[in-house]
């Protein structure tokens, strides 16, 4: 047997020795070293993979073209390394203080999860990408469910494992539409036979269902707050944006490689999905009053910004998504750092009230959100601009100027609602039960630290990012 | 040379440093981190300089551009990509060695000039931030990374003037030059918007290449309003420089902008930040020469108004640093005039060579000078001539030093402002009878107020200082960087410039034009000895010619009143029949369509409220009639 094939998945094994390495470890090692430890060595061994992830890597094709690797989809790969360790390093004190026996649990899940993203993005056959997702998919109603004592989460596992499950269905549904029309799942063979007949299309349309329920697009979007405001504050964090960050990769990689003969069908239902989503998720926002489902409409209407980039079509489109996932992981994690950190300080509080008058006790956190909400909402200097300025030029370079005014007019309103929080944290009195000032564990510190570093960095510097790797 | 990079990260890894962690230091610690910062990024420079000069920048008899770094930062498409990187050529090398020297002498005074005030630390942050600023505005090797860099200046100026930030005089004078200063530059954005539209690029080396070919020929017939395109791009980029540069009637911002520190006056507003306008025509020189030749001459008109204007004000002023203020103003509009006069190439270029010159000459001297008022403040802790008065007898260095100076600026020789002044007025002579002779009156003039300051301080006025509180000499730390800057004044002037800079980067040969020369020695030392006639003893004549010339005199004190037409412009004609219109606008119209738009969005947010209704099964019911909605709309339509 020729193992050189395996040379190419050099990141999933990581992966998984990282996956074995723990698993081990939480059998083995007692209790006591584990409440020590075991974050520790969870946190620096991942460290260890996603620097690891930045060597250079071998690209090509394996196992006749089933699993594809290249620089991109190490680039991607990498991006999902970086905002999954600051999801583990932001989950500190929620598992070491509220579920220490089942530590272990939440980070060998979430590499399983991690797992079946990487094959979502380096898939060559659309059955492997189907996989991928599954992979994906049904840990994470386990992680969703975390908290299973607490109704709101249990309630959220549930409600994600029954839309994950006709989402599958669905998925499942159009892909054997698309065997039907072309009889063959390899994306090689699918570009070249990809026509506008209505089967393909058909199987198309509902393929992309199954896509849209992992980027929460309008209308598979319905699950999101529910979801996000009944798991743990990390899960969310981590459906936001690792799991919606690996759609958006693998949607890419369909629509340009596989789909690409029937651009203006896609481009057409890309247009009018980004419309909505973003304008719906916009509207949603304006009303919460949770802080969790908030971001979980923030989020659904940053889903809407990365089709933008997608639609384009073209090489610029891709950077241009590309570098807004990765902005974005910045962005929306230092959001949630200060979620959990205040979450974990008031005692389980996420309503957006409790966040009155956070600058008069804890102002650094309080700056910290507000240069998050600023970069997701696009305000210069931080990186959210850059990376919504791209997409835009993206978009503007297909020519697509309404979809950009609209765009635009909804990014007024999204600075609306995200002023809100500012307006809450700097304006607002706090009330008498206001969370006192406090600070949060090294772990968490250090997460919101690389967060920062990420929201100024990689908006000055994305000079510097698409000339490395594009 | 790509180590010259360290010259711009060492003053802004400073910055950082002691902007976020100064507070932790002591003040002392944070100041002599600060110096020793400055310390090694001026030895960088002079690395540079003495391997620019003299090992590679020669290539048979041209001096060369080196673009040691270079690297795109922000690219928006093909054409149009915003580039960082550095430039070394004669002037930027030359600029980096005044920068750096004339910075490190500041950092070392204000060791001793602030020492004990508030926000030491926030200071030498500052003037790390400014040194960046500076460092990076002369190496720019595009028009666009020298426009962020000048705002930057900006910024960092605007901070440090108001640094004794509970002074509302401070704060107003601070707001007074960053608005004007502001002002200016939305022309410089414009021009510089305009230059690129039409020659598509920001880059100087292809703007300026051979001839500025490139401006002339993408601008060819194009025409504004009766004006041709290039001029009226290449007046708006010089309204930036003439805004940063003080140029009339953009100067106001100046005089006022003395009540920062005095080091910082120094630095900022007698030997670098000033003079950028000047080296921003400088390096657009052949771009204006070619393209634009009828900006240059309206250059030379202002430039020369300006020297007469600011002069005669200076000749007023009671105040020590703002005479100093003034004769900046003065000398800077001489180095514009300078260049407004040159043609191109070889010794027709001597006007450039000669603005670069006296650039340089006048950078030492005029700090020196304000570090010397500094001094002199120091000791008897006021602004005012009537405060001061035989300080010679306390004060011997500074005395010394202050008269070096003096005689340079009055361009007695061998002293270096001699050489500069000497050249600028040859090539004066040279293109127009009138510039050359207000000039001249200008040098006179410039003599006369220098003394007359020089006599007021150390000579005549006040003996009866307070016993308890008698003058003293500067500490050491204020001494040395005075000695240090009176010896430059003594000696640069006979470095042989023409052999480094010229307007085609082809070394020249020049020599002293005795008629020229003679001529500005004998109204130096008429209006030196005028000085000595009035106020080297206490007499009451000066009060009395005051008197007889009435209200010229009295305009003058006024600054002709300039600040209060500004003032009138701004508040009558600007504020109410442009900006009362306009807010009328913004509060009727824009603001109700924004009203408009926020009603209806809540609106809709209330009337979608009920699509979340929490239960899962409708969600998998929109979920498949989304996806069936989907499917058949793009089947059948």
């Amino acid at each position: 047997m020729d193992f050189s094939n395996f040379l190419l998945m050099g990141q999933e094994i990581g992966l998984i020795v990282v996956f074995l390495i723990l698993f081990s470890y939480d059998i083995i090692g007692s209790e006591k070293s584990k409440d020590r430890w075991f974050h520790w060595v969870a946190c620096i061994e991942f460290a260890i993979l996603t620097v690891w992830g930045f060597l250079p890597k071998p690209a090509g094709e394996a196992f006749g073209g089933m699993f594809v690797s290249s620089d991109l989809t190490v680039l991607m790969k990498n991006i999902l390394n970086i905002a999954t360790l600051i999801v583990f390093l932001q989950s500190y004190s929620w598992l070491n203080k509220e579920n220490s026996l089942r530590r272990s649990e939440f980070f060998t899940i979430t590499l399983v999860t991690l797992l079946g993203m990487y094959l979502m993005i380096s898939a060559g056959n659309l059955m492997m990408l189907y996989i991928g997702m599954e992979t994906a998919s049904l840990p994470m109603a386990c992680l969703a469910a975390f908290n299973k004592y607490k109704e709101k989460s249990a309630e959220a596992g549930v409600k994600y494992v029954l839309i994950s499950a006709l989402s599958s269905g669905i998925m499942l549904f159009g892909l054997s539409f698309l065997y039907g029309a072309m009889g063959s799942f390899y994306f090689s063979d699918l570009s070249v036979q990809v026509s506008g007949e209505p089967l393909t299309i058909l199987g198309f349309v509902f393929f992309l269902g199954g896509l849209g329920f992992k980027l929460s697009l309008v209308p598979f979007h319905l699950w999101t707050a529910d979801v996000y405001e009944g798991a743990p504050t990390s899960v969310t964090a981590y459906l936001s944006v690792v799991s919606k960050g690996a759609a958006a990769f693998a949607l890419i990689f369909v629509l340009y490689k596989v789909f690409g003969g029937i651009e203006i069908v896609w481009q057409h239902i890309l247009w009018w999905l980004s419309v909505i989503t973003i304008t719906l998720g916009n509207l949603f926002a304006i009303r919460q009053t949770n802080i969790k489902r908030f971001f979980a409409f923030s989020s659904i209407s940053q889903a809407g910004y990365i089709l933008l980039g997608i639609i384009a079509g073209n090489a610029q489109g891709m950077e241009a998504t590309v570098y807004y996932v990765f902005v974005y992981l910045f962005s929306n994690l230092a959001a949630f750092g200060v979620i959990s950190a205040v979450e974990h300080a008031s005692g389980g509080k996420t309503s957006i009230a409790a966040y009155n008058g956070l600058y008069g006790t804890n102002p650094k956190l309080a700056l910290l959100m507000t240069f998050a909400v600023f970069s997701l909402g696009g305000i210069p200097p931080f990186a959210g601009f850059f990376s919504k300025f791209l997409i835009f030029m993206a978009a503007g370079s297909a020519g697509m100027y309404v979809l950009l005014f609209i765009a635009l007019l909804n990014t007024v309103i999204s600075l609306y609602y995200y002023l809100l929080i500012v307006k809450a944290m700097f304006i607002k009195k706090g009330e008498i039960d206001a969370v006192k000032h406090f600070s949060s564990d090294v772990y968490n510190q250090i997460s919101m630290l690389i967060c920062l570093l990420g929201i100024f960095a990689t908006g000055i510097l994305w000079g510097v990012f698409s000339k490395l790797y594009f | 040379m790509e180590y010259s990079l360290f010259i711009l990260i060492a003053p802004f890894f400073l910055f950082l440093v002691l902007g976020l962690l100064g507070m932790k230091m002591k003040p002392k610690v944070a100041g002599i981190i600060g110096t020793i910062g400055m310390g090694l990024c001026a030895i960088c420079a002079y690395t540079v300089a003495y391997q620019y000069f003299f090992q590679t920048g020669r290539v048979g008899e041209e001096w060369q551009q080196f673009i040691p770094v270079n690297f795109e930062w922000l690219r928006f498409t093909e054409n149009l990509h915003i580039d960082l990187g550095i430039l070394l050529d004669p002037i930027s090398v030359m600029m980096l060695v005044v920068i750096t020297t004339v910075s490190l002498m500041v950092h070392i005074y204000s060791l001793g000039y602030m020492h004990g005030e508030t926000g030491f630390q926030r200071y030498y942050a500052l003037l790390s931030l400014f040194s960046f600023s500076m460092l990076g505005l002369v190496v720019a090797t595009n028009i666009f990374q020298m426009y962020i860099f000048w705002e930057l200046v900006g910024v960092s100026s605007y901070s440090l003037i108001g640094f004794y930030y509970t002074k509302p005089s401070a704060v107003s004078a601070s707001k007074k030059a960053f608005i004007v200063t502001r002002f200016a530059d939305l022309g410089f954005l414009i021009g510089i918007l305009i230059l690129s539209y039409y020659t598509k690029t920001f880059d100087f080396g292809t703007l300026t290449a051979n001839h500025a070919e490139l401006v002339t020929t993408s601008f060819a017939g194009g025409t504004f309003m009766g004006l041709s395109l290039a001029t009226l791009a290449l007046t708006l980029i010089f309204m930036g420089g003439a805004g940063k540069s003080a140029m009339f009637p953009l100067h106001i911002w100046l005089p006022d902008a003395m009540e920062g520190p005095t080091p910082v006056s120094a630095l900022i507003h007698a030997a670098t930040m000033v003079v950028a306008g000047v080296f921003l025509v400088a390096r657009l020189f052949p771009v204006y020469f070619f393209a634009a030749p009828d900006v240059l001459t309206l250059i030379a008109y202002i430039g020369t108004f300006t020297a007469l204007f600011a002069a005669v004000i200076a000749i007023t002023q009671t105040d020590i640093k703002r005479v100093l203020a003034f004769s900046t103003i003065s000398q800077i509009a001489y180095m514009m005039v300078a260049l407004g006069v040159s043609d191109y190439g070889g010794h027709d270029g001597l006007g450039y060579m000669a603005s670069m010159f006296h650039l340089f000459t006048h950078a030492f001297f005029k700090a020196l000078l304000f570090l010397g008022a500094g001094s002199v403040i120091h000791a008897v802790h006021s602004n005012e001539m009537s405060q001061m008065g035989n300080l010679h007898k306390y004060m011997p260095i500074t005395n010394w030093t202050f008269l070096i100076a003096c005689l340079a600026i009055a361009g007695i020789p061998p002293f270096s402002g001699f050489f500069s002044k000497d050249e600028i007025l040859a090539a004066a002579f040279h293109h127009h009878q009138v510039i050359f002779w207000t000039l001249w009156i200008v040098a006179g003039l410039t003599a006369f107020y220098m003394f007359r300051l020089y006599f007021r301080i150390f000579w005549n006025g006040k003996r009866d200082y307070n016993e308890h509180h008698k003058p003293h000499e500067s500490p050491l730390a204020m001494a040395l960087p005075l000695i240090i800057l009176a010896v430059f004044s003594v000696f640069t002037g006979f470095i042989p410039f023409s052999d480094f800079i010229s307007s085609d980067f082809m070394p020249f040969h020049t020599h002293i034009d005795w008629t020229v020369a003679g001529m500005s020695i004998v109204v130096a030392l008429i209006g030196i000895s005028g000085a000595f006639a009035l106020y080297a003893k206490n007499s009451k004549q000066p009060a009395q010619i005051a008197q007889s010339l009435g209200g010229l005199y009295k305009a003058a004190l006024h600054k002709f009143y300039l600040d209060e037409v500004w003032m009138w412009f701004t508040q009558t004609v600007i504020f109410r029949y442009i900006c009362m219109p306009i807010a009328w606008f913004d509060r009727h119209i824009i603001d109700s369509a924004m009203n408009g738009l926020a009603w209806t969005t809540q609106k809709s947010a209330d009337s979608v409220k009920g699509l979340q209704s929490g239960q899962v099964q409708f969600y998998a019911w929109v979920f498949v009639v989304g996806s069936i909605l989907i499917a058949v709309l793009v089947l059948f339509f």
